[in-house]
């Protein structure tokens, strides 16, 4: 087995495996036969599972201390690296322009994951029951996730457009005066926040139903029974049932929340980068992403990736806690 | 038997590793290097890249075909363009792919708002020297043209290939319709000499505007207009960030406000990227646009045939110069020699001259803008206007301004967060100004 691991090892071509019952391979002696065989039991699993390591690694690991270190310095595109200390971290804090972005990334955040995942919960629940064409169904609310966000935030933009957008045309119909969907902060957050939920909702609510598909049938009909109904089966069942599906969704979607990116930056148009003219829409993503590369401030940027893992860790440690008091209520209620 | 076994199970393991670390090594070379662009065809011809945006009017399908032309007179060279269309993110790519050295073309052109930042010192060292490239003779270049793409020590980092003299565009039927005279000449002389008579006439437009109609298409295209049109622009003599003190910067700021709040605007970004601009060319949303000699095309394509004929150009109130490019050669390119050629010729006068009569690109070299060719030149679309006149008396008027490495990030705050949101969202002037300077403050790390 020394051939494979001193395949990946070194790089150089494995040599030539013994040939089958060759004169050669009676001469090795056998405590060179076992510790080749030693290396293969230990080592063999080590280089399979390299390859995903390496590339992590490479395209995680590096890039994620690469930019901490790059946050502590002040840097230009081309330029050299000049040590700041935490000066961008502060400066971030003296900036109107981040605490602008957190806000949005914030209430977009909200406005876009509470309804999609009570939309998902909901659709998913009907998709339970016994539907004619359910598999149709199951695949239809499934097709928006598999669309490219810049094909349906293209689509939405002009949806969503002031002067001639479908949207405004409906609501004129109730003589409600056109909305201004782009340039004002609440109707544009609302906006991007439909893509999103538009989107996602789908993908959560087939999460869901696989969840909902485990609850134990009997349940529903000790339930029912108990001459409870569907909508009290729905709350007092299903929903304690799939908590801990519900807590992964939550955590899932607070992720692409805060990394929220594409659909402000096409919805904007020319002004995406900026999310908007008076910064109305914009995440932190793309406050990061116009540090980094339109006026060239790397350290800055990286500043706020890092503030924006942080956020991250400190949601999720959050719900981690969360998740652990639910089991343990669970844990005295059963 | 066992033995036998044993071997090919063994032989397939290799085998899988092998394809597994070679898989990784892929993913991480395709990741980590980029294509550096070019490099030899199989049939010995030298493959030459140029990268540009917007439009050059260099290419064989819609332009002066000038790469058939040279690739004619070169058999050895075959010349791919990569085309951009939007000038700020090619901008991005193009100081991302120098900072690391790839990806780049042979040739990569430069828009003038940023020319200044690629003569300062930490990019200027990465361009091949120009000046004495074979072909190239920067006498040609108006002097003030040269001046932007040479650098301290008297490097020439970019050759010019046009400038933007700026007229006014308008509707004749439009002002037509709203009272106004609509002979070019009498046009001009509603608002020559001062940007402040051009908004008199904007008044008089919307006193009686046909229905659904503005005087002009943009605020912010205003304030670029009449910053262009001033000796002093956003930066000092020395090149340095001065915006706040500019009273180019202040006049623009002014009169567009004062355009924007008294509504004679279409409320507009021009180039607006999901075409809402574009559109209110088609359908007649506004009656004048400041329009560099680059403009016209915008015009034509834009406007379309329904609107051909409708369309005449003015004098300016004061002359100026609104963008113009540069062609780059940059040190990573593979065949920065050919490619320093291949730019001397693409700006000659010979060629310029060419591209202006194809796609009203005017030329930056004297003796291209003093040709025949170019003075008399018209355009079908704008009926008998003498294009080419116009322009060649619109570029002696241009005073240049100094400039400096911020111009372009500046003016984007100045004109998508000040004026448009002023425009759009009907802002407190003064509260737009507060923000302008927050965000130059915070964003611009000088």
């Amino acid at each position: 087995m020394a051939t494979s691991v001193r395949a990946a090892a070194d790089g150089s071509p494995p040599p030539a495996p013994p040939a089958p019952g060759p004169p050669r391979h009676r001469k090795t002696p056998s405590a060179w036969r076992s510790r080749l065989y030693r290396l293969d039991v230990k080592a063999t699993p080590y280089t399979f599972i390299a390859p995903f390591f390496l590339t992590f690694a490479a395209f995680g690991l590096f890039p994620l201390i690469y930019t901490g270190w790059l946050s502590l310095h002040r840097v230009e595109l081309g330029g050299e690296a000049e040590w700041r200390g935490a000066e961008n971290y502060t400066g971030l804090a003296d900036s109107d322009f981040f605490w602008n972005a957190l806000a949005n990334t914030f209430t977009i955040g909200v406005i876009s994951t509470v309804p999609q995942l009570l939309m998902a919960l909901g659709l998913a629940h009907l998709l339970n029951y016994k539907l004619r064409g359910r598999g149709f169904y199951r695949v239809a609310i499934l097709a928006p996730y598999a669309t490219s966000i810049a094909a349906a935030t293209l689509v939405f933009a002009q949806l969503f457009n002031t002067d001639y957008g479908m949207i405004n045309g409906f609501l004129g119909l109730f003589g409600i005066d056109p909305v201004n969907w782009e340039t004002e902060k609440w109707p544009a957050q609302i906006a991007i926040s439909t893509i999103v939920t538009w989107r996602w909702t789908g993908y959560n609510a087939l999460i869901y139903l696989a969840a909902m598909q485990a609850v134990p049938n009997d349940l529903y009909e000790a339930a029912a029974l108990d001459g409870a109904s569907r909508w009290r089966q729905f709350i007092s069942i299903t929903v304690p049932s799939i908590r801990p599906t519900i807590l992964f969704t939550v955590v899932v979607s607070t992720i692409g929340a805060t990394q929220l990116f594409g659909e402000p930056l096409i919805f904007g148009g020319s002004l995406g980068i900026g999310g908007g003219s008076a910064n109305q829409y914009q995440t932190l993503s793309l406050l990061m992403y116009e540090k980094g590369w339109v006026t060239g401030a790397l350290g800055q940027a990286s500043a706020i990736a890092w503030v924006m893992l942080l956020l991250l860790l400190a949601v999720g440690g959050l719900q981690a806690l969360v998740a652990r008091r639910n089991r343990k209520k669970l844990g005295i209620s059963s | 038997m066992r033995t036998s076994s044993r071997t090919r199970g063994r032989g397939r393991r290799t085998a899988i590793t092998a394809v597994a670390g070679f898989v990784t090594c892929a993913a991480l070379v395709t990741g980590c290097g980029g294509d550096s662009g070019g490099g030899s065809g199989g049939d010995g011809k030298i493959e030459l890249r140029i990268g540009t945006f917007g439009s050059f009017g260099y290419d064989n399908k819609t332009g002066a075909g000038l790469y058939a032309e040279y690739e004619k007179l070169n058999p050895k060279i075959k010349i791919v363009e990569n085309n951009v269309s939007d000038g700020q993110k090619y901008w991005d790519t193009l100081k991302l792919r120098l900072s690391q050295g790839s990806g780049l073309s042979d040739i990569q052109a430069i828009e003038v708002g940023y020319i200044a930042e690629a003569t300062n010192p930490n990019m200027a060292g990465k361009f091949v020297d120009l000046s004495s490239a074979e072909g190239a003779s920067t006498a040609e270049f108006l002097d003030w043209k040269i001046k932007q793409s040479t650098t301290p020590d008297n490097k020439v980092v970019a050759l010019g290939t046009d400038i933007g003299p700026m007229a006014i565009c308008y509707r004749k039927d439009l002002f037509e319709e709203a009272g106004l005279p609509t002979d070019r000449e009498e046009v001009g002389k509603l608002w020559e000499g001062d940007w402040a008579k051009f908004i008199e006439v904007g008044q008089d437009y919307k006193a009686s505007a046909p229905a659904g109609t503005a005087f002009h298409d943009s605020a912010s295209g205003l304030f670029n207009a009449v910053i262009s049109s001033s000796p002093e622009q956003y930066s000092n003599s020395r090149g340095q960030l001065d915006w706040e003190n500019s009273s180019g910067v202040e006049k623009g700021w002014d009169l567009a406000v004062e355009a924007a709040q008294d509504g004679l605007t279409a409320k507009l970004r021009q180039f607006d990227e999901k075409g809402t601009w574009n559109a209110a060319f088609k359908n007649s949303k506004f009656a004048t646009v400041v329009c560099p000699s680059w403009m016209t095309n915008i015009i034509k394509d834009q406007a379309g045939p329904d609107n051909q004929g409708k369309w005449d150009i003015a004098a300016p109130p004061v002359g100026a110069n609104w963008g113009g490019s540069f062609l780059s050669v940059p040190k990573a390119g593979k065949h920065t020699e050919e490619a320093a050629k291949l730019a001397a010729w693409l700006t000659a006068p010979e060629q310029q001259a060419k591209v202006f009569a194809k796609a009203g690109l005017m030329p930056s070299t004297t003796k291209a803008m003093e040709s025949e060719e170019v003075t008399t030149a018209k355009m079908d679309y704008f009926g008998d206007t003498p294009v080419g006149q116009i322009y060649s008396e619109a570029a002696q008027k241009i005073e240049p301004a100094p400039i400096g490495r911020y111009d372009g990030q500046v003016k984007t705050f100045i004109t998508d967060n000040g004026i448009l949101d002023i425009e759009q969202r009907g802002t407190d002037p003064d509260q737009a100004w507060e923000n302008v300077k927050k965000l130059i403050k915070d964003k611009i790390d000088q």
